[in-house]
């Protein structure tokens, strides 16, 4: 606790709370003494130990999820002053500079709130099976090295691959709605993120003998053509992934695919 | 009669690595992880995972010599046989993860490229970007992720292990399931099955700020060890010496900065608040390369963590008068720097604000990984020398080669496997591998390793019809482990009060936080024995007060408070071995460093500390941890003095010259 007495100065959280699925928002207020090097997660912790709001009602700790704390997990995703982000990265001295500066949390509003900034993200995760996502090895036994790759090659393939799954590009994206019915994710905007997963391992060698199913999932309703060419994805994705890009290679990717089928028959 | 099913806990790479093994030969797993587990912590590895590789190999180098570098760098407390059988499997583990799409970084002709590591002298760290174990982490992720679209795997993502079941007693205790809560419904539940792998990872919470995920409580480890399963070398901490000490965490600086060439220094003159540009390379102190001219800045992490904290804390030679040395990568060029280190040079510059391409970088040791863990045992392989190998050197031939089966029996039961039946330890939670310190990248190779090799023997173990399946173990002992758990959480639940008049003595967060101030300060990277008895007495005030402990939250949904308060009871009594293991342990070895006892004593300590809990201890001073040393397998190299060649160098000194080292 020494560091809350040698703080300087003191932030407001305002935060949106919920108790539960169905259950009614509600917000609530804290000072919190900043301390020095101060993240929206310390800001969070030191709720927790003692979690009286604003106007000296003590209430509960804030619910939240977080894992790695550095902005390599994506757990700790949420709405921040209205922009979704990772609260870990978020520095207190960035986005509220002066003494007694607000800062706003609110869980994401694409997925169901599970509590207070707690989301359930399932349908995220359940997009990337949708689309594949892995390189079909035949099994474990020692077969020797993996396809030989270009460091070009290698540069994209690792920049596609840095998607922590956050959920901030649809967070950002109107196209991207929040269904509490798991039956109907399958025909609804399957997400950039997911897109980008798609051509992620349609680039791998192996991955590749799965392209197929791939862009039929991506040609169905629900794929690569519900995007509203926004570009609203690409410009929140922290890990500054070329979103845009993946989609627009996709589209092509699935054009040729129809073209192919027409050609064929098949 | 129903088909086997295994349980594994824990959903990093050794807890996947497991699951893919197990699914693949036929048998469903039921995989568990309190967060999703592509959020797990092996995401914040770094710098690489170690392998021979062909080029070392043309240049001497050998699976072999990974393994003399890796007991060596344990100071010889690891069990030798294990450790050659993971050495030698490195390249077909770096191989598959390559098949799996792992982009792994690539030279101009498109082979895997290599970067240098600490405790050795060649090049045999692969490397995806400065963000391996993320990638890795994927891969794996991706594979379970197919299995579980096939039915193979049933996740439970969002769950908490509680505790394991364990049926019948003494030497036929075996584990036949676990008891888990889901963390949203907050149901209790106890899950059926032949055998349960623990992949639940570090301790690294209970030394409050360390490098690792909120997660990483020690909790789950600390369960099993309450239930009867032996905890080994808990002493044995790793503090790493690069992290960027943060208000909420310490995050880590990976090793591979200074395998890309980043020099640790701090200005000659005390108190030299010049901007570090403007300070002359001969007024600056590279510290390490002086004291190490033959290892450098890549002496393993125990030693460096300790000639940094000499230098800040006994010197009083830190930056700017801080516990802080730096980091200097701003002399190689910043392109190259980008392509090789991107990830983690971007972590340093949105939490601390500066570019570490232009303004080095400032940094201090961090707790960082456990060598301690679960206790296992394993099967001997087939190399049995007559007398232990000396020295390796570069270009000698080994006196094993790599075949499987040379360290460890392939599929022999009880690889991996707790002193409790059918209870299996991998990755960071098993003892095994890295001895009294481990060497910078290669916890993702035992990590998978144990996934992949000690699979096996679950499958074998699950399939062996010598003992009764867990079928016929009656559902009343289930029952009965989940009223326990669901009391233990009632008791938490109640100590809510409505008396806002809140003693901040019992309050978790506040004990939660005193027991990672008192274990960094006495339990780290010097120690000595008053030190380690006031923690004692310090864990026991602790403790008391923990009975008393009043919870902020009775919700009946969702209740972090709850989950934390509880594994904050757990990890209190974990930190008392880890202190006591510290206190008994009357020598320096690797990462265990203690004041008073500055030398390594092989005579009374090349032993394994080994912990066993007394639930009701009645000895005057309660204690509930028996602490016995047991031999090490030391019978393939002969331990010899662990130095990495240190020579004498004071901040005033001349340079040594590095020439013809």
């Amino acid at each position: 606790m020494t560091a809350t007495a040698t703080a300087k100065r003191t932030v407001r959280l305002r935060i949106r709370r919920c108790d539960g699925p169905g259950q009614p928002s509600r917000w609530e207020s804290f000072m919190v003494p900043v301390e020095p090097g101060a993240n929206v997660i310390s800001c969070l912790q030191t709720i927790a130990a003692d979690p009286v709001t604003e106007d000296g009602r003590r209430t509960t700790p804030i619910v939240w999820d977080a894992n790695c704390l550095e902005e390599v997990c994506g757990a700790c995703t949420m709405v921040i002053n209205g922009r979704a982000r990772q609260s870990c990265s978020c520095l207190v001295d960035q986005v509220a500079p002066r003494n007694g500066d607000t800062i706003t949390l609110e869980p994401m509003s694409k997925f169901p709130v599970v509590r207070d900034l707690w989301v359930d993200r399932s349908r995220l995760f359940h997009a990337l099976t949708r689309v594949r996502a892995w390189a079909p090895i035949d099994d474990t036994f020692d077969r020797g090295p993996g396809p030989r790759e270009t460091p070009e090659k290698q540069a994209l393939r690792y920049t596609l691959s840095t998607c922590m799954s956050c959920g901030c590009c649809l967070e950002a994206c109107p196209q991207f709605l929040l269904i509490d019915d798991d039956t109907k994710w399958d025909t609804a905007f399957i997400g950039a993120h997911a897109i980008s997963q798609a051509r992620l391992f349609n680039a791998h060698d192996t991955g590749r003998t799965l392209k197929g199913e791939r862009l039929e999932a991506l040609t169905a309703p629900g794929g690569v053509s519900d995007c509203g060419n926004a570009q609203n994805c690409v410009k929140v994705c922290p890990k500054d992934i070329p979103l845009t890009e993946s989609i627009a290679d996709i589209g092509r990717q699935t054009t040729l695919h129809a073209l192919a089928r027409w050609f064929t028959g098949r | 009669m129903p088909q086997p099913r295994a349980i594994v806990v824990g959903g990093g790479l050794a807890g996947l690595a497991a699951t893919v093994r197990i699914v693949e030969q036929g048998l469903p797993v039921d995989l568990f992880s309190m967060v999703p587990v592509k959020r797990s912590h092996s995401v914040c590895a770094q710098g690489g995972i170690n392998a021979c590789n062909d080029v070392a190999r043309q240049q001497g180098y050998s699976e072999y010599q990974h393994f003399d570098e890796t007991v060596y760098g344990g100071d010889f407390l690891g069990d030798q046989p294990p450790v050659l059988e993971m050495c030698n499997w490195a390249p077909r583990i770096i191989d598959l993860l390559d098949r799996m799409g792992v982009p792994f970084n690539r030279t101009a002709e498109g082979f895997r490229d290599l970067r240098l590591f600490g405790g050795s002298l060649f090049k045999r760290t692969h490397f995806a970007g400065a963000t391996t174990g993320q990638q890795l982490l994927y891969a794996l992720d991706e594979q379970v992720r197919r299995h579980a679209a096939d039915g193979k795997v049933n996740t439970h993502e969002f769950w908490e292990f509680l505790w394991p079941v364990v049926t019948g007693e003494g030497d036929q205790r075996r584990c036949v399931g676990i008891v888990a809560q889901d963390m949203r419904t907050m149901q209790v539940r106890a899950f059926r099955a032949e055998a349960v792998v623990m992949a639940v990872g570090g301790c690294g919470l209970i030394f409050g700020k360390s490098t690792n995920s909120l997660i990483c409580t020690g909790g789950a480890a600390s369960r099993c060890y309450q239930a009867g399963a032996r905890y080994a070398n808990a002493e044995m901490i790793q503090v790493h010496p690069t992290a960027i000490p943060g208000a909420d965490k310490c995050r880590l600086m990976s090793e591979s900065a200074r395998g890309e060439g980043g020099r640790v220094w701090v200005p000659r003159k005390r108190g030299d608040n010049r901007h570090p540009r403007d300070i002359p390379e001969n007024e600056r102190w590279y510290f390490l390369e002086e004291k190490y001219p033959k290892y450098g800045n890549l002496v393993p992490r125990d030693i460096a963590s300790r000639e940094i904290f000499d230098v800040c804390v006994n010197q009083a030679m830190g930056v700017a008068g801080e516990n802080q040395v730096f980091l200097d990568l701003t002399h190689k060029d910043p392109e190259y720097l980008t392509r090789k280190l991107g990830g983690i040079l971007e972590i340093y510059e949105k939490f601390v604000g500066d570019d570490p391409r232009h303004t080095p970088m400032r940094i201090f040791p961090s707790v960082h990984y456990s060598m301690g863990g679960l206790w296992t045992t394993y099967t001997p392989g087939s190399y049995r020398p007559a007398a232990p190998a000396g020295e390796h050197r570069a270009g000698d031939t080994p006196p094993a080669d790599a075949t499987p089966g040379r360290g460890m029996k392939p599929g022999a039961i009880n690889n991996a496997m707790t002193n409790i039946r059918g209870l299996y330890a991998f990755g960071e939670v098993n003892f095994a591998y890295h001895g009294a310190t481990r060497l910078g990248a290669n916890a993702l190779l035992s990590c998978i390793f144990d996934g992949l090799f000690c699979g096996t023997s679950v499958v074998n173990y699950c399939r062996d019809d010598s003992t009764p399946p867990a079928e016929a173990v009656p559902q009343n002992e289930y029952d009965a482990a989940v009223r326990r758990e669901e009391a233990k959480a009632k008791r938490l639940l109640d100590s809510v009060h409505a008396d806002p008049a809140v003693d901040p003595a019992t309050n978790p967060y506040v004990i939660g936080r005193e027991l990672g101030v008192e274990m960094t300060a006495a339990c780290t990277v010097v120690k000595t024995g008053p030190r380690l008895e006031q923690c004692l007495r310090t864990l026991a005030e602790l403790r008391e007060r923990y009975s008393r402990l009043r919870l902020a939250d009775n919700a009946a949904w969702s209740n972090q408070a709850l989950s934390y308060a509880r594994a904050l009871g757990d990890m209190l009594i974990l930190a008392e071995v880890i202190a006591k293991g510290g206190l008994l342990r009357r020598e320096s070895r690797g990462s265990h460093y203690r004041l008073d006892f500055p030398d390594r004593d092989d005579e009374n300590f090349l032993r394994t500390t080994v912990a066993e809990y007394r639930p009701n201890a009645d000895s005057p001073e309660r204690d509930h941890h028996a602490i016995t040393f047991a031999p090490v397998d030391t019978s393939l190299v002969r331990p010899r003095a662990r130095t990495y060649g240190r020579v004498e160098s004071q901040p005033r000194a001349p340079r040594h010259s590095v020439a013809g080292v």
